[in-house]
């Protein structure tokens, strides 16, 4: 890999303009101003303002089965708990760990080959027995026949993530710009050399498409083709409850099935846990309506069902909110991740569905070393932008 | 699934009361659903009827004007064409593809009153329906679903909050809390009361207070007094309200409560409790510009206006503005119609105006619908009402301009003063979130540094919040940074049970 972007290409502009402030563009922006690179970071509208508000924070390795993204997700773990472990605190992360619960003997069963395939690719599974379940979550339904608890499994608040990396970033020089809209790509020849933007143009060594669920929009205006579609997702938010009433992030079995499914139709599993402020959040549905924002009855309904089922004591527990977001998803459930060929100095970072906060750091950290010209830590094969056929059946309206 | 109502009216206040009754008389079908126990709203707010007093009525005006609607509200029940459903409040709406509502409903808290309790779950019954009295209500069907082909949201509004240093302490209320409690519970909050903020209403509280034995040693106006008066437009346009202020200007008198203009309460005062204020006398904006005195008090009843009360009408994405009082209001036509088809608004959350302008909206707004459905009008009373309409709107206007919040108040601030009471934010934990991470508008201020997240949802900060962000970022507060503060998802809390129980179809057979 050549090394796309470097300090001497440019004596005026950036060596690098990254299209969106959510979670995975402040990861890159943080990690290629560490490697020296000078930054720009360009977004529509607000920071966090996507996707990245949009979920509970997890770092999640527990619903993961082997393969790229486990392998990504396993690298997360290490650059949060390393490369920005002294920043931990700032974005109130937690190693609370994960607890995966069966309500019949034939799912745990099913749950203990998961875990004894997961332990063999790196992933730290404990088995838990019925008479130990209440030890975990004194809560939890007396009626669920097993458990499997993943310690390495970490909550992080999402947008103070976004918002300290990007300060982090600005100290090292990079710049972050609002209210700024990509209008289109600077070109020469194939090659793209910066952004259009609504507040001008913006030369750059190379544009990191970090766009979310709008990255297939973006990837468009350069002429090349990347699948993301959204796919939404509630959450509900309860009053405020007395803290460690849940301690873990505590999910049936049956979520890791959904989680990989691509099915259209709503999907609900129950995932339940606390929050430092006391609120409990309730997901997470999965359905492919567009951007579609208004609430679904359906949704939020089974959602209050099944945390009821987990644990009854929730029946009784008020609801203050929902809130809904657009999972960035590609058909093959993978990110799409390092340089576009199709378009030179076009590199993407996006599609990561909805374990985005989880893999921001571990994408962030790879992209930055492949943009300097090293190998990264990781292959970013498996990511490659171009797998996907040129056309196809999935893309759906993407309004603003 | 019930009957489908042709309209749902939303909130028996003055302009919820009005359209029910109109709408009914026009022949429709009328369910009217509110979270009060008995109708009248904030406005009309009354003890428990059951066990009225002949003084109740004191200090409330427009009081035969209530007791008109009430009287048709029971002739309109008894004739079966209006479903009233008191004590429920509607945390949800959604519109199906049809154009129908279905308005989701949980108990309040406030309409346990024994006819109401009785009836509850058991469905539609000829016995609550015909109840003699008007603060018994009809139960909604079992899963607390109403459905209607149309919408009136009289949804209201509540006492606009400005934080002050000192004034989460006990014994700092709203004045519209204050007012409530005299008027719905016979209960006077304190004896040595200061009433201060902005706007004609601090004189009923004051004087209210005042009537009930508390001595109020002075309303704090940041305003300067009465400029509506002067007003052409204004004074002009509602007559009837010269001779409302020139009232209670007579009983500020009788009862010897100082009125101070350009004043506003810089900093309450107290360790457990509020023990006195400090009041400032201050320039046009608000800015602290004269001596500083310090009021021994018990009570201190703030008002800086009122924030309507939007939640129903935005979740069905109907569109807003900024009214000329700061507010976002939700924008209607001439004829009360939101931007969202079959959705009508009226009262203050259309800007607030007062009782006797949601009384002539709400009007309106049922006869529009009448109309849209082939029903007979009267011959130009739907114009005479759009005249008056007109008039009081400019009347508002007036008002509004007379009395803005400062607009440097948020120079009172300290870096520890609370802004969001809830979840214990300061206004230096806003200015952190600003000038380190980034946060330049409401909604990011909201995410990073969580005002409005607790449970009243914005409702207490939100106006401040907007306020403060624009304040940070050297402009003014537009639609866009108020509309964040105004929606929110449920409109209501709900137990997780409730949101179970809207829809079987999710429980597969073993569960």
């Amino acid at each position: 890999m050549t090394p796309a972007a470097g300090r001497s290409g440019h004596s005026a502009g950036a060596d690098l303009v990254v299209v969106g402030a959510g979670v995975v563009g402040a990861a890159s922006a943080y990690f290629a101003a560490l490697a020296g690179l000078r930054v720009v970071v360009v977004e529509r509208g607000a920071i966090a303002g996507g996707t990245s508000s949009a979920g509970e924070g997890n770092l999640l390795v527990s619903d993961k089965e082997a393969g790229p993204e486990l392998d990504l997700a396993l690298y997360s773990q290490r650059v949060w708990r390393e490369d920005l472990a002294e920043h931990a605190a700032l974005w109130e992360f937690e190693a609370k760990g994960g607890l995966v619960v069966a309500a019949s003997e034939p799912t745990v069963a099913a749950l203990r080959g998961l875990g004894d395939h997961q332990r063999r690719h790196g992933v730290e599974v404990r088995d838990v027995g019925r008479d130990e379940l209440r030890d975990y979550e004194p809560h939890l339904s007396p009626e669920l026949a097993g458990a499997a608890f993943y310690p390495q499994d970490a909550q992080v608040q999402p947008m103070l993530v976004v918002a300290h990396l990007l300060r982090l970033a600005r100290g090292l020089g990079a710049e972050v710009r609002t209210g700024t809209e990509v209008t289109g790509f600077l070109r020469d020849g194939d090659r793209v050399t910066g952004v259009r933007t609504t507040g001008g143009d913006l030369p750059s060594g190379a544009v990191l498409n970090a766009a979310g669920t709008w990255a297939g929009a973006v990837a468009g205006l350069a002429g090349v083709r990347v699948p993301v579609l959204p796919r939404r997702g509630f959450i509900l938010v309860t009053q405020p409850m007395p803290p460690r009433t849940i301690r873990h992030k505590v999910y049936a079995a049956e979520y890791v099935g959904d989680v990989a499914s691509s099915d259209a139709a709503l999907q609900t599993s129950p995932v339940v846990e606390g929050t430092d402020s006391g609120t409990i959040l309730i997901g997470a549905s999965r359905e492919r309506v567009g951007f579609d924002r208004t609430v679904s009855v359906e949704a939020i309904s089974a959602l209050a069902a099944k945390a009821i089922a987990l644990f009854p004591m929730l029946r009784e527990v008020r609801a203050m909110r929902t809130y809904l977001g657009f999972r960035p998803y590609c058909p093959d459930h993978l990110p799409v991740i390092g340089p576009d060929p199709r378009a030179p100095g076009l590199w993407h970072a996006c599609g990561h569905e909805g374990a985005g906060i989880g893999l921001s750091a571990g994408t962030g950290k790879l992209v930055a070393q492949a943009l300097t010209g090293r190998a990264p830590d990781l292959d970013l094969k498996p990511f490659a932008p171009d797998r996907f056929p040129d056309a196809g059946p999935d893309t759906e309206e993407v309004p603003r | 699934m019930a009957q489908t109502h042709d309209v749902a009216v939303v909130g028996a206040g003055p302009a919820g009361l009005a359209a029910a009754v109109e709408a009914a008389e026009a022949g429709l079908q009328v369910a009217l659903v509110d979270g009060a126990a008995q109708p009248g709203g904030q406005y009309w707010r009354h003890y428990d009827e059951r066990h009225a007093r002949p003084d109740d009525r004191a200090g409330h005006h427009g009081w035969p004007v209530f007791a008109g609607l009430r009287e048709r509200l029971r002739a309109a029940r008894a004739a079966g064409r209006i479903r009233y459903l008191p004590g429920r409040q509607v945390y949800l709406v959604t519109r199906d593809e049809s154009g129908t509502f279905t308005l989701r409903t949980t108990p309040s808290g406030a309409g346990e009153t024994p006819e109401t309790t009785s009836a509850s779950g058991a469905g539609e019954s000829s016995k609550t329906f015909a109840t003699s009295s008007a603060s018994g209500g009809s139960a909604p069907d079992a899963a607390g679903e109403i459905t209607a082909r149309a919408l009136i949201l009289c949804t209201g509004g509540y006492d606009r909050q400005l934080p002050v240093p000192g004034w989460d302490l006990p014994g700092v209320m709203t004045a519209g809390g204050v007012q409530a409690l005299l008027k719905g519970h016979r209960v006077l909050a304190g004896r040595r009361a200061v009433v201060a903020g902005t706007g004609p209403f601090l004189l009923p509280v004051a004087t209210g207070l005042a009537r009930a034995g508390a001595s109020v040693e002075a309303v704090a106006e940041a305003n300067g007094t009465l400029g509506w008066l002067r007003d052409p437009v204004g004074a002009a346009s509602v007559p009837g309200k010269a001779v409302e202020a020139a009232q209670y200007a007579a009983l500020m008198a009788r009862h010897r409560i100082p009125y101070r203009t350009r004043t506003v309460v810089t900093r309450i005062l107290g360790q457990d409790r509020v023990e006195a204020v400090r009041i400032s006398r201050v320039d046009r904006d608000g800015r602290p510009a004269g001596p500083v005195k310090e009021i021994a008090a018990d009570l201190v009843a703030l008002g800086w206006g009122f924030t309507p009360s939007l939640e129903l009408a935005l979740m069905l994405g109907a569109d807003t503005r900024k009214d000329v009082d700061g507010s976002l209001v939700v924008a209607v036509d001439g004829f009360q119609r939101s931007s969202v088809e079959g959705v009508y608004v009226a009262g203050e959350a259309t800007g607030v105006g007062g009782a006797v302008l949601a009384t002539q909206e709400g009007r309106l707004s049922a006869l529009a619908l009448a109309r849209s459905l082939g029903r007979p009008a009267v011959p130009g009373l739907m114009g005479r009402l759009r005249a008056a309409i007109g008039r009081g709107r400019r009347f508002a206007a007036a008002m509004h301009r007379t009395y803005p919040v400062p607009g440097a108040w948020t120079e009172w601030l300290e870096e520890r003063t609370l802004v969001c009471r809830c979840e214990e934010v300061s206004y230096g934990d806003l200015r952190r979130a600003h000038d380190e991470l980034g946060a330049h508008d409401p909604r990011t201020l909201k995410m990073l540094a969580r005002p409005g997240m607790g449970w009243c949802q914005g409702r207490v900060c939100g106006f401040a919040t907007a306020g403060i962000a624009a304040c940070l970022n050297r402009r003014e507060t537009t639609a866009e940074d108020l509309r964040p503060l105004s929606s929110r998802s449920l409109a209501a809390p709900v137990t997780l049970g409730e949101l179970a129980a809207l829809d079987r179809s999710h429980l597969s057979p073993d569960q």
